[in-house]
């Protein structure tokens, strides 16, 4: 089987600056959740913007759902990205001049190969986002208002992870998704999260400081600075 | 799809936009409305006389010759002798003169002494003769013919019967009461100062000042109809005289002719180059005019501009989650581009809208204020290229913003740490 990701030998450096992330080796196989954690300036945040394919200058070699990002125009890395990658932010993921179910369409709009998967899943995009909302445990009312600001911050978390899940992407990048969430939110989100993944067989990247999230998951990653798997 | 999200950003900001969007048309309609105002006064201003050679008065700059014989502005220092104007009808190079007698006036209104040849030569615009809307020219001494807006303003019918005051006011107390005038001829509208004046024959004009010295009625002088017309009515002066000639090569040559007299003392002007000469003068308002709305274009692009800026932090979020979902920075710069795009088109069309209907709406009162004919007509090639100039315009501004988002979006990598 194709890994979803497959990393080796990568070493990035900031221009004139000693390298701040090496990695030998690092294969996740569809369905793999690694969790990432490390002290700040280690290179996680880094990491994610190498294989989103945001950040481009590094040596070694990443692969993308079978495809190497060396050699790819910024262009291609966008679409890439858009094809293959949801992402979850911190905080701020919403566009609060969309309704919830806009909200959560938006990457079909952007990437036809996900609108094709969420009309094959559900009929219509439409309808997609409303049954990954519906799974998410939104109240089904908040759908078509343009309510990012009446909902709580674990709400708007969740919506974003419908948004990350929809069109069935490869992979889904997080990045401190629950730092702003209490814990009895926080542990809601993972629950939820994980059984979608599951469901779909989606390969999970989280970045947190958040030792309590690594008991959800199989592999972990600690980076160290100039460190190593 | 950028479109619809552009749409939805807008909509909500919907105040701010909105705003935005009446200032932008607001300005578009008065830039676009005074350029017509402009084109349509001018248009009107050249069209005044036209097919007339010279104009001869007496001794004085050509600019005020043009505004008292044509425009019926001020009046004249000094006059022609008749004899001189008898010399310039006898001239063989000379096919036709119109003699033009200024001084009086009725309610506000200009009265003209000329001849009947006025209505013969006598040309408007593009060579349009003078038409009669009832009537006919001056057939009797007393007779007056009276311009469309006379008529039209002081409700005057064929066959009525006016009295003519001395001097220009409009409350002139010294009026020649024992004189009345009867309508013979009313003219149609021409959009030129002839609409706003009551043209008597010169004989006429000479009979109601029978008895008068130095502007003023000699107590037992009055004459009554019948004894004015047992008098000799040769006029003894005209303000100034309207000329055609036989060749337009001898305009030149007639013109220094009569700048250059010595028995008495002339000018010749060509309405062209007087006309020409006045307006550089006139048209330094209308220049302001269309600086000021000018300066009202760039204060609402300003304001859009502004709007646009103000909202650039808050959406350093919205770059954030579109460039995570592959957007690529031109497509964020072409999401800003397309908002402002937008409000600029739509404040553009409103202010076409807007500009029609208030043209539709002023019509009127501007021609019965003014005497300015504004017509809702289709767009001049100097307004579409004005339209032109404000989408530009708005593109340019647009630009900033779009500029702004570029460079976030490329500078955003995916994960910000706070």
């Amino acid at each position: 089987m194709k890994p979803i990701i497959r990393i080796d030998n990568l070493r990035f450096a900031w221009p004139g600056q000693a390298p701040m992330l090496e990695i030998q080796h690092l294969q996740l196989q569809a369905g793999e959740h690694l969790f990432i954690q490390g002290p700040s300036g280690s290179g996680k945040s880094t990491l994610l913007n190498l294989i989103a394919g945001v950040l481009g200058s590094f040596e070694g070699e990443i692969s993308l759902a079978g495809q190497s990002l060396v050699n790819l125009s910024e262009r291609q890395r966008d679409r890439l990205r858009a094809d293959h990658i949801g992402v979850l932010f911190q905080q701020f993921n919403l566009l609060p001049y969309l309704n919830l179910i806009d909200n959560v369409s938006l990457p079909c709009t952007l990437s036809a190969p996900r609108r094709e998967a969420a009309i094959r899943r559900s009929g219509s995009v439409q309808a997609e986002a409303h049954r990954l909302l519906e799974r998410l445990q939104l109240p089904t009312e908040l759908f078509q208002r343009r309510a990012v600001a009446e909902l709580s911050i674990g709400q708007q978390q969740r919506v974003a992870a419908a948004r990350a899940l929809i069109g069935a992407p490869e992979l889904i990048i997080a990045d401190e998704p629950t730092s702003a969430l209490d814990g009895a939110s926080r542990d809601r989100f993972m629950q939820l999260l994980l059984e979608e993944l599951d469901q779909s067989n989606t390969t999970l990247l989280l970045v947190s400081h958040d030792p309590a999230l690594s008991e959800y998951f199989s592999r972990h990653l600690t980076l160290e600075g100039a460190g190593s798997c | 799809m950028l479109i619809r999200l552009a749409l939805r950003s807008l909509a909500s900001r919907r105040a701010s936009a909105l705003l935005t969007l009446f200032t932008l048309a607001l300005s578009t309609a008065l830039l676009l409305g005074v350029q017509q105002i402009r084109e349509q006064s001018r248009l009107s201003f050249f069209d005044t006389v036209s097919g007339t050679d010279l104009i001869v008065g007496a001794r004085s700059g050509p600019v005020q010759l043009l505004l008292y014989s044509v425009f019926h502005i001020g009046s004249a220092t000094s006059n022609i002798r008749w004899s001189s104007y008898e010399a310039l009808n006898d001239d063989p190079r000379i096919a036709w003169t119109v003699p033009l007698s200024l001084g009086d006036s009725h309610r506000g209104y200009r009265v003209v002494g000329t001849h009947n040849s006025l209505f013969e030569h006598y040309r408007y615009g593009a060579k349009q003769p003078l038409e009669f809307a009832q009537g006919g020219p001056l057939n009797d001494l007393f007779s007056v013919v009276i311009g469309a807006e006379v008529a039209r303003e002081l409700g005057y019918n064929l066959d009525d019967r006016l009295v003519i005051a001395h001097g220009a006011g409009n409350t002139s107390f010294k009026r020649h009461d024992n004189l009345p005038f009867k309508v013979s001829g009313i003219l149609t509208a021409t959009g030129t100062p002839l609409d706003r004046a009551l043209l008597v024959s010169l004989e006429g004009l000479e009979a109601v000042h029978l008895g008068w010295r130095a502007g003023i009625p000699l107590p037992g002088m009055q004459v009554t109809p019948g004894q004015a017309r047992k008098r000799d009515l040769t006029p003894r002066e005209v303000t100034a005289v309207l000329v055609g000639l036989e060749s337009r090569l001898q305009t030149f040559h007639l013109q220094r002719e009569l700048n250059n007299r010595r028995d008495d003392p002339l000018t010749a002007v060509l309405p062209g180059v007087a006309l020409q000469e006045l307006w550089q003068v006139v048209s330094v308002a209308e220049k302001a005019l269309l600086a000021v709305s000018g300066a009202a274009l760039l204060i609402g692009l300003c304001g859009m501009l502004a709007v646009l800026l103000s909202g650039m932090q808050q959406r350093r979020h919205e770059i954030a989650v579109l460039r995570a979902l592959g957007a690529s920075p031109l497509r964020i710069a072409s999401l800003l581009m397309t908002e402002s795009l937008l409000l600029t088109l739509s404040g553009l069309l409103l202010g076409l809208l807007l500009l029609w209907g208030g043209m539709t709406l002023l019509q009127q009162p501007l021609l019965d204020l003014f005497g300015l004919r504004l017509v809702p007509a289709k767009l001049s090639p100097e307004q579409w290229a004005l339209g032109g100039i404000i989408l530009l315009l708005g593109v340019l501004s647009g630009l900033i913003p779009a500029l702004m988002a570029y460079r976030m979006a490329l500078a955003n990598s995916l994960i910000r740490r706070n």
